[in-house]
């Protein structure tokens, strides 16, 4: 009885681990990646919690909420969403060489 | 309202799923979970979310998914809160059923229905693509009027179904809109929903990149214009009470409406739409605000 409860407990139930970068590394999806000119970005200039478009409409989390913010462009997928949302355009998407 | 510093730091999706880029259902899922905070089980049927979540032994999300098959997501919901009142756990953990517009307007219909009927303690959300778009862009039962995909060459024939009604004439306590270009707004609404006992219903418009035919950075405002031209209205409907939401009030006066003719030509997808599904689409928008304007007036 207890084999067979094993036993269904490996079918129905196969534990999956959370991963990061499930889909291997996705910033080679995109030659573009984001830049922010951080004398333009509202957070870097003022030294203030404000802001944050592009924390906020990162579809991908890979973006930091901290001052300056900080894109992790390992996972990012150059989708552009940050570039077109900041509303003083400190960001534009330029080909950059990342390791 | 709540402000961008509201808003949990704590991410409960890791980088680098298997979404397209610019994919506006990975947006509104990660602030969905966001809002539901750890305390949740997931239940997806096969949609992109599936895709989302990753191959077998591995997982993109922190916290527990049930994958079911196509048809049986608000069956599957009943039976984790059925086993999670069995453990006097019923009132700590929030479920959530998380399908696509197919899995919910078409496929999923009965089981959902049921759910409801029952008066489950659940939330489930339809993030609205307007199309399966996981198999490769078809013909669903949320297809715009005129919208192109694989199995309407020539455009769809007939409108959009109204699930938020449907679902409204269940009787449930709670049914709402949302879109995932009003982040704030959406996520006030899950946030809502998570302290509300029976059953909820949230419908979020995503804004779909290769499906829809526009360039991936255009998501949030392509689907603000849904919003803005008056064809996606967000509201709630509380215990019966209509509220309209905050992105949506200045709406009701119709020269703050954006023509719908600027959400249909950013996307490929209405390519070849005839004036007549124009006209169409304006005595629609028309019908649905004076309905608002009612509802509003007669409660």
């Amino acid at each position: 009885m207890t084999d067979l409860k094993k036993d269904y407990q490996k079918i129905l139930a196969s534990v999956q681990k959370p991963v990061i970068g499930e889909a291997g590394k996705t910033g080679t999806w995109s030659r573009l990646k984001p830049v922010i000119d951080l004398e333009k970005c509202i957070p870097a200039k003022s030294g203030k919690f404000s802001c944050f478009n592009c924390w906020l409409y990162c579809p991908e989390t890979v973006v930091s909420r901290e001052i300056p913010p900080k894109i992790n462009l390992e996972y990012c997928k150059g989708c552009g969403i940050c570039m077109e949302e900041c509303p003083v355009k400190a960001i534009s998407m330029e080909e950059v060489k990342y390791e | 309202m709540v402000n961008v510093l509201d808003i949990v730091e704590d991410e409960y999706i890791h980088p680098g799923t298997r979404m397209c880029a610019g994919c506006a259902m990975a947006l509104i899922y990660r602030f969905a979970l966001k809002a539901l905070g750890p305390k949740t089980i997931l239940t997806v049927p096969a949609s992109c979310l599936t895709v989302l979540h990753g191959m077998q032994g591995f997982c993109t999300t922190k916290l527990s998914v049930l994958h079911t098959p196509f048809a049986t997501t608000g069956a599957a919901a009943s039976g984790i809160v059925s086993s999670l009142e069995e453990k006097g756990l019923a009132d700590e953990i929030c479920v959530v059923a998380f399908a696509g517009d197919g899995g919910t307007t078409d496929i999923g219909i009965q089981a959902l229905s049921g759910a409801a009927e029952r008066g489950t303690n659940f939330i489930y959300a339809c993030y609205d693509n307007e199309a399966y778009m996981n198999t490769g862009v078809q013909r669903s039962g949320s297809t715009p009027l005129g919208a192109f995909t694989a199995t309407t060459p020539g455009g769809k024939t007939r409108p959009k179904k109204n699930m938020p009604k449907i679902l409204e004439a269940h009787g449930i306590p709670y049914v709402a809109t949302a879109n995932g270009s009003y982040i704030f707004d959406l996520y006030e609404k899950f946030q809502k929903a998570r302290d509300i006992k029976g059953t909820k219903y949230i419908h979020i418009l995503s804004a779909c990149p290769p499906g829809w035919g526009y360039d991936p950075k255009d998501t949030i405002k392509i689907g603000r214009l849904a919003t803005e031209t008056g064809f996606w209205p967000l509201y709630e409907v509380f215990n019966g009470k209509f509220i309209l939401s905050k992105p949506s009030k200045k709406h009701l006066d119709a020269s703050n409406r954006k023509p719908i003719e600027e959400y249909l030509i950013a996307q490929k997808r209405f390519k070849d739409i005839k004036q007549q599904d124009i006209d169409n689409y304006n005595s629609f928008i028309e019908a649905q605000w004076n309905e608002i304007k009612r509802r509003l007036e007669n409660q």
